[in-house]
This record gives C-alpha cells, sequence and structure tokens, in this order.
C-alpha cells in the first residue's frame, strides 16, 4: 500500500472518531431531560453546565475531523 | 467552479484572496493585502454597530429594535452573573462584544447571497481569526489572575484537598488543561464551521452532478440531498448560535477562575 491510500484510509478511520462523539453528545442532552423531567424546576439553572458538557463531547470529536483534515491536505 | 472541472472542490469556499487590487499592499516588507476575510469582518462589525445604535434610543416603551438589543445584553448579562458572580459585571462590554462579532459573522457566512452572485465568506472558519480572539480571552485571564492574586494565582493549578503526595502530578495535569484552553477555543468554533460548510457543499455537488446527468439519477440521489440540504441549514443555523454561545458561556467560566479562583 502507497503512502497515499494509507493517508485516504486514515483519513476515513478518523470518521468513526465522529460517530463515537455523535453518542457522547446524545448522552450529554439524554441525560440531562432524564434529570430535567424529575425535577424541572432545577433544571433551568443547570443549562450553563449542559453546554459546557456538550462543548467537550463536541470538540473531542471535532478533533478527529481535524485529524482527518491534516492527512488529506497536509 | 462546479461546471468546469465536472467536479466540485469543497475547500475551494475558504479560498483567502485579496481584494480591490491589493495584491502588492506591503507592510514593512510583509504582504498585507485587504482580503475577503477583512471584508467580511468589517461588514459584521459594521452591521453590529448599525444593530446596537437602533436599540440605543432609550425610549421609556421600548419599541421591537430597542427590545431585540436589549435581550441581548441582558442575556449576556445573566450569563455572567450567573458564572462569574458580581465580580463579572466589569466583563459585559467586552463579552458582549465577543458573542454579537462571532454571532453575526457566523449568521453572515450562512446568507444565501449566492443567489446573486456574491460570495458570502465565514471568516470564522478560519483558525487564524477564531484564534486570535481565543488568545485575546486567554490574555484576559492571564492578566486579571495575576493582577488580582499574584502569583497566589499559581493555586489554581492544585485545587483544594489535593493529598501531598499527589501534587506534583495535579499541577502537570491541571497547567496543561489550562494551557490548551486557547486552543480548544478558537478550535471549536472553527472546525464546527468548516464542517459545516463542507457538507453543505458535498450535498450541493450531489445535486448539481446528479442533475447534470440524468433525471433519472435526479431523483434518486439529487432530489433527497436538496431535502436534505434544507434540514441541514436549519441545523447550521442552529449550530451557529449555539457556537457562539459555547464561546462566550466557556469565556464567562475562565473568567471565573481569574476572578475567584478555586
Amino acid at each position: 500500500m502507497d503512502a497515499e491510500a494509507a493517508k485516504l484510509l486514515g483519513a476515513g478511520l478518523a470518521a468513526i472518531g465522529c460517530g463515537l462523539a455523535s453518542i457522547g453528545v446524545g448522552s450529554v442532552f439524554a441525560k440531562f431531560l432524564e434529570g430535567a423531567l424529575r425535577n424541572p424546576g432545577a433544571a433551568d439553572a443547570q443549562q450553563g453546565r449542559l453546554f459546557i458538557g456538550f462543548a467537550g463531547a463536541e470538540l473531542l470529536g471535532l478533533l478527529s475531523f481535524v485529524v482527518a483534515a491534516l492527512l488529506i491536505f497536509a | 467552479m462546479a461546471a468546469e472541472a465536472g467536479k466540485v472542490d469543497p475547500m475551494h469556499q475558504f479560498t483567502i484572496e485579496p481584494l480591490f487590487g491589493t495584491e502588492n499592499w506591503q507592510i514593512a516588507g510583509y504582504h498585507i493585502p485587504f482580503t475577503n476575510s477583512a471584508l467580511w469582518m468589517a461588514i459584521s462589525a459594521v452591521l453590529l454597530v448599525l444593530f446596537v445604535a437602533g436599540g440605543m434610543k432609550r425610549q421609556l416603551v421600548p419599541g421591537r429594535w430597542q427590545m431585540a438589543v436589549e435581550s441581548f445584553t441582558g442575556f449576556i448579562d445573566g450569563l455572567l452573573a450567573a458564572n462569574v458572580g458580581p465580580a463579572g459585571k466589569k466583563y459585559v462590554p467586552y463579552l458582549f462584544s465577543l458573542f454579537m462579532f462571532i454571532l453575526f459573522a457566523n449568521f453572515l457566512g450562512l446568507l444565501p447571497l449566492g443567489v446573486i452572485g456574491l460570495h458570502a465568506f465565514t471568516f470564522t472558519s478560519h483558525f487564524s481569526a477564531t484564534g486570535v480572539l481565543a488568545v485575546l480571552t486567554f490574555a484576559i485571564v492571564i492578566i486579571v489572575g495575576f493582577a488580582r492574586h499574584g502569583l497566589h494565582f499559581f493555586s489554581l493549578f492544585v485545587p483544594h484537598g489535593t493529598p501531598l503526595v499527589m501534587i506534583p502530578l495535579i499541577f502537570v495535569v491541571e497547567l496543561i488543561s489550562f494551557l490548551v484552553r486557547p486552543f480548544s477555543l478558537g478550535l471549536r468554533l472553527f472546525v464546527a464551521m468548516m464542517a459545516g460548510h463542507v457538507l453543505l457543499e458535498v450535498l450541493s455537488s450531489f445535486v448539481i452532478s446528479s442533475g447534470n446527468a440524468n433525471i433519472g439519477l435526479f431523483a434518486l440521489a439529487g432530489l433527497p440531498s436538496f431535502i436534505l440540504m434544507i434540514g441541514i441549514c436549519a441545523l447550521e443555523l442552529l449550530v451557529a448560535g449555539i457556537q457562539a454561545y459555547v464561546f462566550a458561556l466557556l469565556t464567562c467560566v475562565y473568567l471565573n477562575d481569574a476572578e475567584n479562583l478555586h
């Protein structure tokens, strides 16, 4: 296998990271909704923490995009 | 650009090019032209000033425009009050400008100006732009932290109640997590905007090339892609708002570290 093919394969494999991050983002919102429906009074105050968790989970998925972009273009 | 090669290059939309014949502008030997990125930064800054100026009439009974501006300032005010506390009041101007600048940039980049032949450029899809915004926040955190707490600021890296043997390890871990903040802050905004625009371009290339091929292929692949594109556009509007919000929110969290340690 030549280097160019290996790079493209690696970029494709990096897409697995996007899928895994989607599980993470889904889990963040699912758990928030679960808790919010149990105690709706406390839900609004926790929205900031919800988005901090979302940002953390999302960033790690976006890193896989960066890896793919680096493999293809760098 | 779709027609000439028969193939759409999704990265072409991010090309930075000099405008208005400024290719040869030089400052101290460096090549510094007025680019399309700079043009759209200027446009979003001007629109932001116009938007805020329209709401500064201070009527006793606010009209719609004043209400819109006041709900944005109230939102930023509430965000800082919830995350930083009373000490956060002085950051309202900075955070408001930062949030609104990013929000306007994200939304301007999604405007369908292509139908009249203009190319809406999203400068937040470049790390050079978002990185500077992130470094600005990081610099404020460091300056405020050292100005308020002096060398005591380093206690940020050793949380309360850490066992003595763990201190060297925790210090290194916390230091690294502190130092990657500007990268993660800028990277998140830039990749989220760039990935969305690439996705839209790829889907539109499906529509164009299947439409050029034949009617059967268009019904099979082009039409579903087109319907999906409408949905993705709505999602991109959501992402544009959320990314601006997340940038502002994380800036708040970092400012809280500088103001109150932890």
